[in-house]
């Protein structure tokens, strides 16, 4: 298939793999940010291309998972009320809050359903004037133009009975905040190919510099991926750290213009909550001036429990690099797709889910590397 | 390398809190939760020898003959989708389950519940492919029933189909998983996923360069093609909803067997694949209405294929893999690339994802 069979043929990968091999020396931690990235990785069995020298962490780039539960917790009740049609991509809807997912409140009667894009939900709107029709905005940079655009459009036709519930995050400051964390294992990234697609990769080049850590940009098929780690591993040996780009197919060093545009019209950067690793300062969007009418923490208050996470969830050891998923004991036995303690075992990007239906070996636990390499 | 020895973890399924209290959607999309609603509710209710050999239809002695009688319901919306409509589902369904016990299916029954206000056109359009459909499968329609429930109690029309078939005399086992030996070869009569991309394709108003149909049809056809040719069928098994990967699952779990797929043999067709791609699903998992798994002894397996090419509803037959020891109760597969991964059972719905 075009665009397709070439980065799954299995004789480049080879050849990649050897090539990875003839470069390694010595032993390397690389950080692949997007929750895609991590599941190529798994389901078409990569780790078993690369040499032991080489060990892959999954990073924070899994919307789903970052998402806070108190904000799970509003989308349960907005979804609840009669008077509402909750609309969300799929994977939202089994992330359990601090009592319910979406799942359940469908399973109650509630009126949920699962849109491709926020342009459906305001379609939605449209024919239905006499519901409110609520959009669970979550992502990363890639999903922002299509969720900014469906408030402007909303705007433009003077639509009022629609709204967003944001929760929208941002790749370089969650980089950021691992990297100035003392725990961090990560000598080099592999970055979100499609979040690059949008924004460009500029923004990458202060944080390479300032951290000394080589950042690929990335695509999503297993050879794009065993390439971008070839680049990363040329780098670490060579003791360069800089941004270079693999995903050049799909992204230009500025990225798509128009779609940023649309994205600071309707957004303003604002500290965000991500679920497992805190507060991030400026790591996130929120509703700007006039489309703040659509903002549905405005239109619904909501005052409910304060949040409770699961104690024994390990989510935010594991969206940092520092535990693999079957380090976690509750991993398997206590939670399971159909019952998951935290959001990385539903999502289809979640690390956790990943392992569980890929059923990876259990590789040897993540040591922070105590001598300190050339690039750090 | 791609030899690595897979360890699989212990993917033991504790009791699913949130599906615990009442019936959610992934009941019946014929993964994990589906398994248990059978195993905790139903099978203790109506235990007995027949129902414990767990297949799709259940294998009667009767005066020395062997029945095989199974029942199946049909929701789906849409009623009419491009390549067929619940008629045709509701008919090839039951036949299927009947052929996979290597019976040949002889006489349906057929319940219709239909919701008030339900165009009498639309109906006859689904009788109509029922009958068509009754016509090409060799099977008569001999009794049935109707209700009709309130508007809104009801998604236009329901249908259930039970069916009756007779077991080949050349059908010396029974056919089914406890047949499965290591060495056995895993051979699939077609490509993957037609039917859940052309339901969905219509559910989500997507558009495809060409224009994708479900391949609901009557596997009777390439049943009988084996038998007839005297090939010691061990196990077959419909892949419909769940997939391939459902499928081979059970069969893995049954036997205590491990089933070693490839991907690069599984055929996929360009248009399923690109629609798979842009949802994230996998066609592994996409439901099919006329397709089978065939597990043969490795030694036939070259001429199963040779007889099952040269019926039209298995043309696109292929050998994908192979039973072996270890590690049980799994089903790996090696990726294009060379890697190898665990093809788990579906948990839950296969849900579209963010970006």
């Amino acid at each position: 298939m075009k665009f397709l069979s070439e980065y799954r043929d299995q004789k480049a990968a080879e050849q990649l793999s050897q090539a990875i091999r003839q470069k390694v020396a010595r032993p390397w931690i690389i950080m692949e940010i997007c929750g895609g990235q991590t599941h190529t990785i798994v389901k078409t069995g990569i780790e078993d291309l690369l040499p032991r020298e080489i060990t892959l962490v999954h990073g924070p780039g899994c919307p789903v998972c970052v998402t806070p539960i108190e904000l799970i917790d509003k989308a349960v009740a907005i979804a609840g009320r009669p008077d509402v049609i909750f609309c969300s991509f799929g994977d939202m809807l089994r992330v359990p809050g601090s009592s319910r997912s979406l799942f359940d409140v469908k399973a109650e009667g509630g009126d949920v359903r699962i849109a491709y894009s926020p342009l459906d939900a305001l379609k939605l709107a449209k024919s239905n004037p006499e519901k409110q029709v609520v959009f669970f905005a979550v992502g990363f940079e890639t999903t922002a133009p299509a969720n900014a655009m469906s408030a402007w459009q909303a705007d433009h036709d003077g639509i009022e009975n629609f709204s967003l519930l944001v929760s929208h995050v941002l790749v370089p400051p969650a980089m950021e905040a691992l990297l100035s964390s003392e725990n961090c294992v990560v000598q080099g990234f592999l970055a979100a190919g499609h979040v690059c697609t949008v924004m460009g990769y500029e923004e990458y080049l202060p944080i390479a510099e300032r951290y000394k850590v080589p950042i690929v940009v990335t695509g999503f098929e297993p050879l794009d991926i065993l390439e971008g780690i070839h680049m990363t591993v040329s780098q670490l040996e060579q003791g360069r750290y800089e941004v270079e780009n693999q995903y050049s197919r799909a992204v230009r060093r500025e990225g798509n213009r128009p779609a940023q545009q649309r994205i600071a019209e309707v957004f303003e950067i604002a500290p965000r909550q991500w679920r497992g690793l805190g507060e991030i300062p400026a790591s996130g969007f929120q509703l700007r001036g006039r489309f703040q009418k659509y903002d549905a923490n405005r239109r619904f208050p909501f005052s409910g429990e304060p949040a409770r996470e699961s104690p024994e969830c390990i989510a935010g050891l594991i969206l940092q690099g520092i535990k693999k998923p079957h380090e976690c004991p509750a991993f398997a036995v206590k939670c399971t797709p159909e019952n998951p303690l935290g959001a990385p075992m539903v999502s289809s990007e979640g690390a956790c889910a990943a392992y569980y239906h890929y059923g990876r070996r259990q590789n040897q636990p993540i040591q922070p590397q105590l001598s300190s390499p050339a690039s750090r | 390398m791609a030899d690595a020895k897979i360890n699989p973890f212990n993917l033991s399924c504790p009791v699913p809190r949130v599906a615990d209290d009442r019936i959610v959607l992934a009941h019946g999309g014929g993964g994990r939760l589906t398994h248990q609603l059978i195993e905790k509710i139903f099978i203790p209710a109506f235990s007995n020898a027949m129902l414990e050999q767990r297949h799709d239809g259940a294998v009667l002695p009767v005066n020395g003959a062997r029945l095989a009688f199974t029942t199946d319901s049909f929701v789906v919306r849409p009623l009419i989708f491009p390549g067929g409509d619940i008629g045709d589902l509701a008919v090839n369904g039951t036949v299927n389950d009947l052929a996979m016990c290597g019976a040949r299916p002889l006489y349906l029954s057929s319940g219709f519940i239909l919701e008030e206000g339900l165009p009498m056109e639309t109906l006859r359009t689904i009788v109509t492919s029922m009958q068509k459909a009754a016509a090409a499968a060799g099977v008569k329609l001999v009794t049935g029933d109707t209700k009709v429930v309130d508007k809104g109690k009801g998604d236009g029309v329901f249908v259930n189909t039970s069916g009756i078939g007779l077991i080949e005399a050349n059908v010396k086992h029974s056919i089914g998983p406890a047949a499965v030996q290591p060495g056995d070869a895993v051979i699939i009569s077609g490509d993957l996923g037609r039917h859940g991309v052309a339901i969905l394709s219509v559910r989500e108003g997507l558009e495809f360069e060409s224009e994708i149909l479900s391949d609901t049809a009557s596997l009777w056809p390439a049943v009988e093609a084996l038998l007839c040719a005297g090939i010691d069928i061990h196990c077959l098994r419909d892949l419909t909803r769940g997939g391939l990967a459902t499928t081979l699952n059970e069969i893995a779990a049954d036997r205590n067997v491990c089933i070693k797929l490839q991907e690069a043999l599984i055929p996929v067709n360009e248009v399923v694949q690109g629609a798979c791609e842009i949802l994230g699903l996998d066609p592994l998992y996409v439901a099919n209405e006329g397709r089978f798994a065939a597990i043969v002894p490795a030694a036939q397996a070259d001429a199963a294929l040779d007889i099952m090419k040269k019926v039209p509803v298995s043309c696109g037959s292929a050998r994908i893999g192979s039973v072996e020891e270890t590690p049980a109760r799994t089903v790996v597969l090696q990726s294009r690339i060379g890697g190898n991964r665990v093809v788990d059972m579906l948990s839950g719905e296969q849900l579209p994802r963010i970006c």
